[in-house]
């Protein structure tokens, strides 16, 4: 019998360019600053003047470390620097020093969360740092404009194993690398500001008929956004299928070369550039300029020991002692403020699933309204911690909480002082409540009367009763005390 | 290694180096550059068996700075010699492609 059963596997791997949070570049003293008029953060190092000396920035390698250490990688002891030659207008020295054979560090894996809950471990081979070269302008009629603002810009380049097999594991494991950084504080990871840039490596192992047929590799260059590298990748495993199913024996690994291709966001697809037989021959040899790393024992201990509590470790905590959902979770874990904000909260008394219903539902939205995170809206722990057990306490009712809560962003004031002050706390003074009662069953005789009749009707107009009270109490009556004094006043 | 350089290797280096050689000019740095290597190659009669490859020619390592900004040379400075600029950009021929 012949086995007609097909299986396409996408082999992914994914090359991150991060650059690092640091307050000035990798060799020089020019800051490291996005949005800065063109050429005004260069000096003779980082323009290339000859006779310049590098000098590497401590911070940078260890921000490096610290995100080697969370990818559980091997930090190497011994560490160098070397030059990778090529000639291009944004890199004014004619190389660009990078790290060849020694990298900062190797074999590290990044978990990576998946949609059905489980999560997918992403293999690293290595992590090194670099600088970033300039910027090309292109839009100069007739010309090109050189920027060398980010020239020398601390640069960590994060290489994974060909793990990947599907659009999701390649976003999630991209998602996954923004939010470790972030945590870290190693990079702010902002796309627009071209934080984060991807090449993703492609191809396809296509079994059929017995037969198993690679296509070639194509490595895609210099993404910047979490879109194009999804469509690149959704494109390149469309189209690499479509080619193989033309010609299965010639589009093949073993006949074709590794070639380069482009991702055009005009067309949304990938155009080819070239075959890595003409790849540049870079010639890298050791950077003279500058001094190997060591790093001992005592120095790499201290790095790891301000890494704290992971992304994925926190929210495994969330869930087993706050007893929180996945996604619940999994929401409070994409930033490390946030979730030290609901830490506190509790610490300082919170109940924590009533603190994460405050934080995931009005300072959520409040956060979404400004596009920042939910800890950058700017709540305190105490007061959310007095809110939330003024909700415990039925002090307050959940909509009056949302309220107080937007209040706590302008004010100092604390949460039952907004309260009070804005008559949000629960009504609980039964002589007020009776007036509201009597007041609606006046107001509504043919409400009243029904009730009172039982029956069909009764249920419906006992809610409209309620709702009616509740409506002149502006939602500050206590529902328990008002759904008691209904009953006894229309009782039997 | 080969132990000449030849004509097509003068010309490939010259294209990474995006300049234009004279059939003269690949002539002469070839054997320009043969001389050089024959030079180093003196260093083949060196014993190296039991050597550890070197990373650096020095000893001592981790030379840093701290991560303080300190002034930079300002636009002006900076495009001073710019064979042309725009604005406080340099302006150079038009280029496409990847790097
Ligand atoms: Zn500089």
């Amino acid at each position: 019998m012949i086995d007609t059963k097909e299986t396409v596997t996408p082999v992914i791997g994914l090359e991150i360019h991060v650059e690092l949070a640091t307050a000035t570049k990798l060799f020089c003293r020019c800051r490291n600053r996005f949005g800065d008029p063109p050429n005004t953060n260069v000096c003779p190092i980082c323009i290339g003047m000859p006779g310049v000396l590098p000098v590497m920035n401590r911070k940078a390698v260890e921000y490096s470390m610290k995100v080697a250490l969370a990818l559980g990688c091997q930090v190497a002891a011994f560490t160098k620097w070397d030059r990778k030659n090529y000639y291009y207008p944004d890199l004014p020295k004619n190389y660009q020093i990078s790290q060849y054979d020694l990298p900062l560090s190797s074999n590290g894996y990044l978990e990576v969360p998946l949609a059905d809950g489980s999560a997918k471990k992403v293999r690293i081979l290595r992590a090194h740092l670099e600088e970033d070269a300039g910027k090309n302008v292109h839009d100069k009629p007739g010309f090109t404009g050189v920027d060398l603002n980010r020239v020398g810009v601390p640069l960590l380049e994060v290489v994974s194993e060909p793990d990947m097999n599907s659009v999701e594991e390649v976003m999630g494991y991209a998602r996954a690398m923004q939010r470790l950084v972030r945590w870290l504080g190693a990079s702010e990871a902002n796309m627009q500001m071209g934080h984060m840039r991807f090449e993703p490596n492609i191809n396809l192992h296509i079994a059929r008929g017995g037969v198993t047929y690679k296509t070639p590799i194509v490595e895609v260059k210099n993404l910047n956004s979490f879109r194009a590298l999804e469509r690149t990748v959704e494109y390149e495993i469309a189209r690499q299928y479509a080619q193989w199913e033309a010609d299965p024996d010639g589009y093949s690994m073993g006949k074709l070369q590794k070639q380069n291709r482009g991702y055009d966001d005009a067309t949304q697809q990938t155009v080819f550039q070239r075959a890595k037989e003409e790849a540049h021959d870079y010639r890298y040899f050791p950077e003279p300029d500058l001094h190997p790393v060591v790093v001992d024992d005592e120095w790499r201990d201290e790095v790891a020991a301000t890494i704290g509590e992971l992304p994925l470790a926190r929210r495994a905590r969330y869930m087993e002692t706050y007893e929180l959902s996945f996604k619940h979770a999994d929401a409070l874990t994409q930033d490390a403020p946030t979730g030290d904000l609901l830490d506190e909260a509790v610490k300082g008394g919170a109940e924590p699933k009533r603190c994460v219903n405050l934080l995931l539902g009005r300072a959520a939205a409040l956060a979404n309204e400004r596009n920042c995170t939910i800890a950058q809206i700017g709540i305190t722990a105490g007061g959310l911690a007095e809110l939330t057990k003024m909700l415990s306490a039925g002090d307050v009712n959940a909509t009056a909480s949302g309220k107080i809560l937007e209040k706590m962003i302008a004010a100092d004031d604390s949460p039952r002082q907004i309260a009070q002050a804005q008559g949000l706390l629960v009504v609980r003074d039964a002589g007020q409540i009776e007036v509201w009662v009597d007041e609606a069953i006046a107001a509504n005789p043919q409400a009243a009367q029904d009730a009172r009749a039982g029956g069909k009707k009764q249920k419906r107009a006992f809610g409209f009763l309620m709702g009616q009270v509740m409506q002149k109490s502006k939602g500050a009556a206590d529902p328990a005390r008002v759904k008691q004094l209904l009953q006894q006043k229309l009782g039997p | 290694m080969s132990e000449t350089i030849d004509a097509d290797l003068v010309r490939h280096i010259g294209k990474l180096a995006r300049i234009e050689l004279s059939e003269q000019q690949v002539e002469m740095f070839g054997r320009q550059m043969s001389d050089i290597l024959v030079y180093f190659h003196k260093l083949r009669e060196l014993e190296t068996e039991d050597i550890e490859p070197m990373a650096h020619a020095v000893q001592s390592s981790n030379v840093f700075a701290a991560d303080c900004p300190q002034p930079s040379l300002g636009p002006d400075q900076a495009l001073a010699n710019a064979p042309q600029r725009d604005g406080n950009f340099f302006k150079v021929p038009k280029v496409i492609g990847d790097s």
